[in-house]
């Protein structure tokens, strides 16, 4: 009960982990199926549908449900920490966040059991996500459920851009923000803009598909490239939503585990700004074979190649980072050191693809998902199992086992690239991607199977980090402050893991790296920038999971509005939007109760802070 | 400049290198990395570019990587904390430059080349002009200036710009042949593409959709038949021949009423279903069932009778999703049936 009604940001955390690696672990069986139906040619494991169903499913759920709320758990463990702050701006909202992203994804894996997974690829391309061709509910689950979890995300990046500006320690300028905090903040920007691209193409085909609306259709006047185009205008930015987190947490393991400050910092704020801006403005190059002319194909073409400039500078800051320093290679280190290669190998591949004429035969193919899984798998998760070790003794105040995460990460990344750099040819000698088998004698065969190999080693390595997580929790709490030793960022300075209220006294910050800057002055702990006084909490709340339980409900309704259950009863429900009504007025009725009800929550007073012997 | 023409020097072994290794990849006729014609060569040389500039810049950052992971370890005796260093304006901005120069000289190549096959052919008098449309899950190629329709064996001669129009009949699909160049989308009404492509040789190519439009997406495959001219002529003569019908006249009957309800063998039938002229010849049934009687073998197929029989015994079963009617669930034909409509069609064939 405590968990469904917390507000605290460091507990929220604690949720979207267990519920984003649970969706990551679905995700996950969806590609060994994938991979095990690829194993050899003409097989027939599962059958072509399913095969579109498990595709479709797989990138929905990996980028949506997956990886954004594994960052989302780190960026809620460390922000207001790194920052100085004693949650987030809004800690209502951020459960609220939470629990539609919960809420919405649940909704979408019901699709599994009630008739149909989505099918149309996780972009959804019209008309074949149309119902003419995509006859079950699948694409509704799509539409209505990505459009719930996206409030929550979209929630999530709002409380962010609120957090990080108004609540930073006293002396934090912008310019002596921890790197991590710097691509949040960033990233946070770039959902307030294109998320609400993504969620107006899901009400457009959301209103195509049960209320007979024509957006994407032809004979009734629509366009299907316009889906295209809207699809992309979000999906271009996402990808460097997903990225620029894990360039923070590199930043932030690197420097801490060379023991140096980071290169060229203020070229680093400047390259993750430029990057957002730019990815922005290429999202038409998912589109050079969809005949835009060679004048957009051009265009988009110089401004992709571009972001190969901002991206290089990072790559080399962080070599010059590690460059004369001490290098401690323990389990979150190789993970960002593994980052470091193959992120380039992501990047070139994408500046490859960047050349309109030469993607014309790259386009749909194999190499293409070479390219993305070198750059969200080789990049993002490399970089969040590097955070994840990293900070985990900060969350959880236990550190985990070492030997077992070397052995994890030598599995993961062996797998990795005996899984995706073979596909890079596979695409160029001609296999299409999104394929449910290939005729055998292609010269696909034997690349096929090495890369199914690779991918149950990337399985084993996450079990592994799984046993890691397990024989970890069995030990008990209680690291200290900052227990690599070399912390340099205000989350070190406080236990593992923080009270409540994280900081008895806000810190002063005093420069960049606050905390190693102290250190280095000879301090134990942050100079407090505020005497110690009594301490303003928010109180817990079930009210968001309410609201989400009403959206859930409500969208589940709005997708059987026109089918016949074969029973009088259930159609009464559905066909006359009874369900949709009973939904959106619990939603709404929790909307009232929140704002008629005024809770001014609760304090710690100093005695009992004291009591607990909790320092700032 | 000096310091670029030694970047030059040194990138041209490895271009070298990279031609006969990537030349060595993946079957003649599918594989982009063994490019057959102009548009497919372009897009090659493009490739090796790209390839080359981004082989240069992974052996730097590897190199760099390998160095500093090396020389920079945390030793026993490591107990004093290392000069911190704030950045270096030099090293950023070279290393801000330098990559600013690759991407401009591969820049340079992209515009050109997308100009290039940008260009629209669909009104020069020399080029063979083809409208391409996708159906789920069939080719239609139809020549305007011959007036011929046929399906899944496009019939080109050799050194013609072949100029296309493709647009799709449902989905949206991609055509593709990998080995004489890159795709281009099928979109629906309104947003018509042109393309153009050249063969330098004879032979067959393989040609795939490669934009997911559904279940039998994988299966969506065609090829490209690269003629001499005079085989090309000799085909567009030959396609105009009637074909003789059926002798038995109860299987006529059938044939007439079920088959050539959808499709059209010679000048009778209909235009919903792929044209069946010349089957009998044809590189595969289906798309994906190699004939025996094609002229590509590299592996070998089945007699083109086995592989009718098997496709009108099970249509769902060889391609999941297609929309022709089961022959023996939907239609209700026999096993002697299908097997006499499969022996007739084996033997429809063209002599170009």
């Amino acid at each position: 009960m405590d968990w469904l009604t917390t507000v605290d940001h460091k507990k929220i955390a604690i949720l979207y982990l267990i519920a984003g690696g649970f969706f990551f672990g679905i995700g996950g069986i969806e590609a060994l199926l994938i991979r095990v139906q690829l194993w050899k040619p003409m097989n027939t494991f599962v059958t072509a549908q399913q095969f579109n169903e498990l595709i479709t499913m797989h990138g929905t759920t990996m980028i949506f449900l997956g990886v954004m709320p594994i960052i989302f758990a780190i960026m809620n463990a460390v922000i207001p920490l790194q920052i100085g702050a004693r949650d987030v701006a809004f800690p209502f909202l951020n459960s609220l966040g939470f629990w539609t992203f919960l809420f919405g994804g649940l909704l979408l894996n019901l699709s599994w059991f009630m008739g149909g997974a989505p099918d149309g690829g996780w972009t959804a391309y019209a008309p074949l996500s149309s119902t003419t061709y995509s006859t079950t509910h699948g694409v509704d689950f799509y539409t209505i459920g990505l459009q719930i979890a996206g409030l929550g995300t979209l929630i999530g990046g709002i409380n962010f851009l609120a957090t990080i500006i108004t609540m930073r320690a006293p002396g934090m300028s912008f310019m002596r923000m921890p790197m991590f905090t710097w691509t949040t903040f960033v990233t946070s920007a770039m959902i307030l803009f294109a998320f609400p691209a993504i969620t107006v193409g899901l009400v457009l085909l959301s209103f195509d598909r049960i209320l007979g609306a024509n957006f994407f259709n032809v004979a009734g006047g629509g366009n299907p490239v316009l889906w295209q185009h809207i699809f992309w205008i979000f999906g271009h930015p996402e990808v460097y939503i997903l990225i620029l987190p894990a360039f923070g947490i590199i930043s932030e393991v690197v420097s801490t585990f060379s023991r140096k400050r980071l290169f060229g910092y203020s070229s680093m704020v400047f390259a993750t700004i430029l990057i957002a801006f730019l990815g922005f403005m290429v999202w038409a190059h998912h589109m050079f074979t969809t005949g835009m002319g060679p004048v957009a194909n051009a265009l988009f073409a110089i401004a992709t190649m571009l972001i190969a400039v901002p991206t290089g500078i990072k790559i080399f800051n962080w070599l010059f980072t590690m460059w004369g320093g001490q290098i401690t290679f323990n389990t979150a280190n190789l993970f960002a050191i593994g980052f470091i290669p193959t992120f380039v190998m992501g990047g070139v591949t994408g500046v490859m693809l960047g050349s309109a004429p030469a993607d014309y035969q790259f386009h749909d193919t194999y190499f293409v998902v070479a390219h993305f899984h070198y750059v969200i798998v080789g990049g993002l998760v490399l970089g969040l199992f590097s955070g994840l070790h990293y900070w985990w003794p900060k969350m959880f105040g236990r550190v985990l086992n070492e030997t077992l995460g070397k052995i994890e990460f030598w599995t993961f990344i062996i797998g990795f690239h005996l899984t995706f750099f073979l596909q890079h040819f596979l695409g160029l000698v001609g296999m299409q991607r999104r394929v449910f088998t290939y005729l055998p004698n292609q010269g696909f065969d034997l690349m096929n199977m090495l890369s199914t190999v690779g991918a149950f080693l990337m399985g084993v390595g996450v079990i592994l980090f799984l046993v890691n997580v397990v024989i970890t929790a069995r030990k008990p709490v209680g690291v200290e402050n900052d227990p690599w030793g070399d912390g340099r960022t205000l989350e070190w300075a406080i236990p593992s893991p923080p009270p409540e209220y994280n900081f008895k006294q806000l810190p002063l910050v005093r420069g960049i790296d606050a905390y190693w800057k102290e250190k280095m002055a000879g301090n134990k702990e942050m100079t407090p920038a505020e005497p110690v006084g009594s301490i303003h909490m928010p109180s817990p709340t079930i009210i968001p999971f309410v609201m989400s339980v009403g959206l859930f409900i409500a969208g589940l309704g709005f997708m059987f509005t026109t089918d016949d259950f074969g029973n009088s009863f259930l159609n009464f429900l559905f066909n006359n939007y009874i369900v949709v009504i009973i939904g959106l007025g619990i939603t709404f009725g929790s909307m009232i109760v929140h704002s008629l009800y005024d809770d001014a929550g609760w304090h710690i007073e100093p005695e009992e802070i004291d009591g607990k012997g909790a320092e700032a | 400049m000096m310091k670029r023409w030694k970047a030059g020097k040194r990138l041209v072994p490895l271009f070298v290198g990279l031609t006969f290794l990537l030349s060595a990849c993946g079957r003649e006729d599918l594989s982009a990395l063994r490019p057959q014609g102009p548009v497919a060569q372009g897009q090659f040389d493009l490739m090796k570019l790209a390839i080359t500039i981004m082989l240069s810049v992974l052996v730097i950052v590897f190199g760099i990587a390998a160095y500093v992971l090396i020389k920079f370890r945390r030793k026993p005796g490591d107990k004093e904390m290392p000069k911190q260093v704030e950045g270096n304006h030099l090293l950023e901005i070279i290393w801000t430059g330098i990559p600013l120069i690759l991407v401009l000289v591969l820049a340079v190549a992209t515009v050109q080349k997308v100009f290039a096959y940008g260009e629209n052919y669909w009104e020069d008098k020399d080029a063979v002009r083809v409208k391409v449309t996708s159906h789920l899950f069939w080719w239609e190629f139809n020549y305007p200036d011959y007036d011929i329709t046929t399906a899944q064996d496009l019939i080109i001669p050799t050194n013609k710009k072949i100029a296309f129009q493709l647009k799709t009949a449902d989905v949206i699909h991609s055509f593709w042949v990998p080995s004489l160049g890159g795709k281009t989308d099928t979109n629906t009404e309104g947003t018509i593409n042109t393309a153009w492509l050249e063969a330098e040789k004879e032979g067959v190519y393989l040609g795939k959709c490669a934009e997911l439009c559904g279940p039998s997406h994988a299966l969506m495959e065609f090829k490209v038949k690269a003629v001499s001219q005079e085989s090309f002529d000799n085909w567009v003569a030959a396609i105009k021949q009637p074909v003789e019908p059926i002798q038995d006249p109860a299987l006529a009957e059938v044939f007439k009423t079920q088959c050539l309800s959808c499709h059209a063998v010679g000048d009778q039938g209909g235009p919903m279903g792929p044209n069946l002229t010349g089957i009998g010849n044809r590189e595969t049934v289906a798309g994906i069932l190699i004939n025996e009687e094609g002229s590509n073998k590299p592996f070998p197929g089945k007699p083109v009778k086995d592989n009718l029989i098997e496709w009108l015994t099970n249509p769902q079963e060889v391609k999941p999703g297609n929309h022709m009617p089961s022959p023996k669930e939907d239609l209700g034909l026999t096993d002697e049936e299908i097997e006499g409509i499969a022996e007739y069609l084996a033997n429809v064939k063209l002599n170009y």
